[in-house]
């Protein structure tokens, strides 16, 4: 392109050839000083397996340094986005991109870490030539220390020169998080990266997507496990039959905190106090107060010593949130019932 | 070519021919080879102590030891077809079932690479294995009966060619097929079109030109048994069918005519398009 323009500007009279490089030095300073690409970007997203429609206009976004869950029911077609943006299967519609490149350009992967939900490595090779394989697939120069390393932060220091003949399940997903970290990369999409592990090894996983988001590496994580998700995303998509169902950050989507207070001795004067918090319920002698949306921390610990100092005698005090889990439940069986009534 | 492409096919053929050396199918093939060679080594000292090959004239004699050879090298190949196809097979669809495809090719590299890299892999393993072991059975005759083939550089790079097509068309069927059926199938093949060109040469002998037809079709369809036939005509003496007539055509293991250039050239044109097929189909796969 860039070519093509000086060429131009050549044949031209002189000072159009300096006006044109000054506009392009202009332009390329405006592409420079823009954000980078989202990590990844789909829109449209469609692919159906005979009749049935696996994935039907699936839309979603990853920034670059953020980390999002990916929810649903099995079937929901999340592992089918994610192979899709991989170019590992072809989607009928819709358009891709992965760190600023279509996803059908192979070289749009060279900063890609993935992790299978359907994890097997060659049982013939060892674990560190199962790494060095990948290192050398993904066009990057990695250290053989570094290398390593990539292996002892999955917990198979130990078995660097062993074949992946003898490895365990567990071990060999641990192995596979560690051939999707191993090449630098700037994305990392994690597939169901525990259904293997021990909860000591959901513990690592957890560790390592947290130290990949301080450093700036966005992460895609579908998982069934919705305490992980939850604990370790800042935005959730929910698919449900192949459709993006609900997505939003954590607090969008799971609402308001309230605080569930056990309490005798209540005068109207404590009442009010309540009352002046949020909406309350009561059930015998607890009362559930919503929080301001607002709150920052403070409201708890003001409102019991509120009522402590208006005579209220307080049993138990529970922050709580409705959880994921419910959430994610209400909104499955919303579209389910929906889709019953629609049909 | 691109830098990034060439990298993965040297990666990938690299790789196949680490997954050969490792997996039992180098250990088996060995063993097989070592076995026919012993038999036949024991086999050609026998055959010049008892029956005598003095008793014999030269011509009988070199015919016998060309015959003897090319039933060996018949087992050789047979031997090469089936472990080329069963390593063909399962490497495709054997690491598509499995997920070891998954990890791999969601790196940056191209399919086509992928393809290439298994199949210059595949192709120096099988060619590598047949032409050792043929030499290895050449110098075998040598050493019990004093017969050296006329041309066993062409007749070894013939043995290798159809290697070459047998495992060209077990990756064509690992795209579409599951591990296993694709070796069966390939093998099948094989069988069939040799079996097609014994029928032909039978053919050719009675005159009969309907059932001659099915040897040159079949050869058309699938060149392994024509490439082998001009294998054979390499390694046979050439005077064997100016002393005995062309009634020895119907004999399954010698060859009256060498292959021609045009036949070579079929030959490679379909490598190329199988290869091609299978490019098509293994990049329209959903993994």
């Amino acid at each position: 392109m860039a070519t093509d323009h000086t060429a131009l500007g050549n044949t031209a009279v002189g000072n159009t050839a300096a006006g044109n490089t000054a506009a392009l030095r202009e332009a390329a300073d405006l592409v420079a000083g823009l954000p980078p690409a989202s990590a990844v970007w789909c829109s449209g997203l469609r692919k159906r397996y005979g009749r049935r429609p696996a994935v039907d206009d699936v839309s979603l976004e990853v920034g670059r340094g953020e980390v999002v869950g990916l929810l649903g029911p099995n079937g929901a077609g999340k592992t089918t986005v994610i192979k899709m943006l991989l170019g590992l299967v072809r989607p009928d519609a819709g358009e891709a991109m992965l760190l600023g490149r279509r996803a059908a350009d192979p070289a749009a992967r060279a900063r890609v870490g993935y992790l299978p939900e359907l994890f097997r490595y060659q049982p013939w090779l060892s674990a560190a030539e199962v790494l060095a394989l990948h290192v050398r697939l993904a066009g990057v120069g990695v250290p053989a220390q570094e290398q390593r390393d990539c292996l002892s932060l999955v917990g198979l220091a130990e078995r660097v020169g062993d074949r992946l003949g003898g490895f365990s399940k567990g071990m060999q997903q641990r192995l596979g998080l560690a051939v999707a970290l191993v090449a630098q990369p700037e994305l990392v999409i994690l597939d169901e990266p525990t259904s293997a592990l021990d909860p000591l090894g959901r513990a690592d996983v957890r560790d390592i997507v947290l130290a990949l988001k301080s450093r700036g590496v966005a992460v895609l994580l579908n998982s069934h496990l919705i305490g992980e998700v939850e604990r370790v995303c800042d935005r959730v998509v929910i698919l449900d039959g192949g459709r993006v169902a609900a997505s939003g950050t954590l607090a969008e989507l799971l609402g308001q905190r309230v605080l569930r207070l056990h309490l005798t001795d209540l005068s109207p004067a404590a009442r009010a106090r309540l009352a002046a918090t949020g909406d309350v319920e009561q059930a015998g002698d607890w009362f559930t107060v919503a929080l301001p949306a607002d709150d920052d921390g403070t409201a708890v610990p003001d409102v019991v010593a509120d009522l402590v100092a208006l005579g209220a005698r307080v049993h138990a005090a529970e922050p709580a949130r409705i959880s994921l889990e419910d959430r994610l439940l209400g909104i499955l069986r919303a579209g389910h019932e929906g889709g019953a009534g629609g049909a | 070519m691109t830098v990034t492409t060439a990298r993965t096919v040297v990666t990938i053929a690299a790789l196949t021919l680490r997954e050969a050396a490792r997996r039992r199918v180098l250990r088996a093939l060995a063993v097989l080879t070592v076995v026919l060679l012993v038999l036949s080594g024991w086999g050609f000292s026998r055959l010049a102590a008892e029956s005598g090959f003095g008793t014999l004239t030269s011509g009988q004699a070199r015919l016998v030891a060309s015959q003897l050879l090319n039933l060996v090298m018949f087992g050789l190949s047979l031997i090469a077809a089936l472990g080329t196809a069963f390593l063909a097979g399962p490497t495709l669809s054997g690491e598509t079932e499995s997920g070891v495809a998954l990890a791999m090719l969601a790196r940056p590299i191209r399919r086509s690479a992928v393809l290439l890299g298994k199949w210059l892999g595949l192709v120096a393993f099988g060619g590598g294995f047949v032409v050792l072991a043929g030499l290895a059975q050449c110098l075998v005759v040598w050493g019990t009966v004093g017969y050296w083939p006329p041309q066993p550089a062409a007749a070894l790079a013939l043995l290798a060619a159809q290697t070459i097509v047998l495992l060209t068309l077990g990756l064509l069927f690992s795209t579409v097929i599951s591990p296993m059926a694709s070796g069966v199938v390939a093998v099948g093949l094989f069988g069939a079109t040799w079996i097609a060109g014994v029928v032909g040469g039978v053919g050719d002998v009675l005159g009969n030109d309907g059932v001659a037809r099915v040897g040159t079709v079949s050869r058309m369809l699938l060149p392994t048994d024509g490439l082998w036939r001009g294998a054979m005509h390499a390694f046979q003496d050439p005077s064997v069918f100016t002393s005995f007539g062309p009634e020895l055509a119907a004999f399954p293991f010698l060859s009256e005519a060498p292959l021609t250039a045009t036949y070579l050239a079929w030959a490679a044109v379909w490598v190329a398009m199988v290869w091609g097929l299978a490019a098509a189909s293994f990049l329209r796969k959903d993994l």
